[in-house]
């Protein structure tokens, strides 16, 4: 027998980040937990970025996802503490971003963070996402996101995403 | 028009404002470059600093909110209140200026922001611990790349290296404020609610001292000058930002997104 959470589960499974639609709410690891309280399904988010826009949407996502599945009704609730990491990307999540072109951090979060040093920094040895080189540079610290840098590849030449560790 | 809401002068409200009024206010600052940035990169950059910003200023003016328990929501505390009672420090008000004087200027707030939000971590205010867990983070790297910046103009043409010294000579007078104690620190101290900003001077002193020699900079003697931001007492520029800032939610009550 399948309980409503573990179908929950496998429905949040499907429901894509808006803004690296590679992976799931689930590879992310933004859902902390899924709580059946009889009448209502309960949906615990921990949000990536402070300012992350996609927050709102991704809470309506994976509510309606729910409502479509039968599984409803379902709230979201969010959850701050302890703060999202880039280690809760799944082995999986992370295989993905790097099919979907977006280099996975290379690092645990925890040494990544503390390496955010203010100079004579160690370059990361990120691997360019489409031809394996380690030959790569970064090009802005900043990407398309907060949670992303951009690089470049030194062998062919593709310019790519890192996700950066936090 | 939509009438200004008056705020509670509790010191653990007045705390929360300041901290989130800062962020605000740099935010909007930071927000000014888009589109305007010397190059693509740093536009997205200053555009994603600002967006931390903004998100970290929205979760602490929404529990400054609650704490208050009179009702007001984020936008409420953001858009409705009258000059005198934004709580920013001064610093961040002033014009963005040139773009070397926002590389200075983010230097001085994110080595700020690092250092409070650590401390922030470890508050008996659960809630503020958690949203500080967090910024603490997104403010190292934007330390990380205001010192990058600082350190990339200082020691680059005479162009570049005129223009950080300038900055650094018109914004450096403002940074007094940042460690001036008052009752609502001494509050925030005894409650276990946050540190007295004072006690964050001798962390930021030493970090800015490695970003100006590592930039060849020498740092400027003290002054007895003292901004008065935080006090509610703002520059003649704090008029034209609030006024850019609010003019839709006064023309448009209760407008959301």
């Amino acid at each position: 027998m399948v309980t409503r959470t573990e179908r929950a589960w496998d429905v949040l499974g499907g429901v894509l980040d808006p803004e690296v639609p590679a992976l799931s709410v689930r590879d992310l690891g933004i859902v902390r937990d899924v709580i059946d309280h009889g009448e209502e399904l309960e949906v615990v988010l921990t949000p990536t970025y402070s300012g992350c826009p996609a927050t709102e949407v991704i809470e309506e996502s994976v509510l309606s996802a729910l409502r479509e599945q039968g599984l409803g009704p379902a709230r979201a609730t969010l959850r701050r503490a302890p703060a999202w990491t880039t280690d809760w990307i799944s082995q999986d999540g992370k295989r993905k971003l790097r099919e979907y072109g977006i280099a996975p951090p290379v690092i645990p979060a925890e040494a990544g963070t503390q390496g955010v040093r203010l100079f004579r920094r160690k370059p990361e040895s990120v691997s360019c996402p489409r031809c394996g080189s380690l030959a790569t540079e970064q090009s802005s610290a900043f990407g398309s996101t907060a949670c992303k840098s951009l690089y470049r590849c030194l062998a062919c030449r593709e310019p790519f995403e890192y996700f950066k560790p936090l | 028009m939509q009438a200004s809401i008056q705020v509670s002068a509790r010191p653990e409200v007045q705390y929360l404002l300041r901290i989130g009024d800062t962020a605000l206010i740099l935010g909007q600052r930071l927000g000014e470059w888009t589109g305007h940035a010397p190059v693509l990169e740093e536009d997205i950059a200053l555009a994603n600093m600002a967006l931390d910003l903004i998100g970290q200023c929205r979760a602490v003016l929404t529990h400054a909110g609650a704490l208050e328990g009179a009702g007001h929501d984020e936008d409420q505390l953001a858009f409705l209140r009258d000059e005198r009672d934004y709580r920013n420090v001064t610093l961040v008000e002033l014009p963005r200026g040139d773009f070397a004087v926002t590389v200075v200027r983010n230097a001085m707030m994110a080595t700020f922001f690092k250092l409070l939000w650590q401390r922030l971590a470890g508050s008996r205010d659960a809630e503020l611990a958690a949203i500080a867990g967090k910024a603490v983070k997104e403010a190292r790297y934007h330390q990380q790349h205001a010192a990058d910046w600082l350190v990339r103009l200082a020691g680059g043409t005479e162009e570049s290296r005129r223009r950080i010294d300038k900055a650094v000579a018109q914004l450096w007078i403002y940074h007094a404020e940042l460690f001036a104690d008052d009752e609502v620190d001494a509050h925030a101290d005894e409650s276990g609610l946050g540190p007295r900003w004072s006690a964050l001077k001798e962390g930021w002193f030493a970090e800015m001292g490695e970003i100006f020699a590592e930039a060849g900079l020498t740092m400027p003697p003290a002054v007895s000058f003292l901004s008065t931001g935080k006090r509610g007492v703002h520059s003649e520029h704090m008029g034209f930002i609030l006024a850019e800032m609010q003019q839709l939610q006064r023309a448009y009550p209760g407008g959301v997104w």
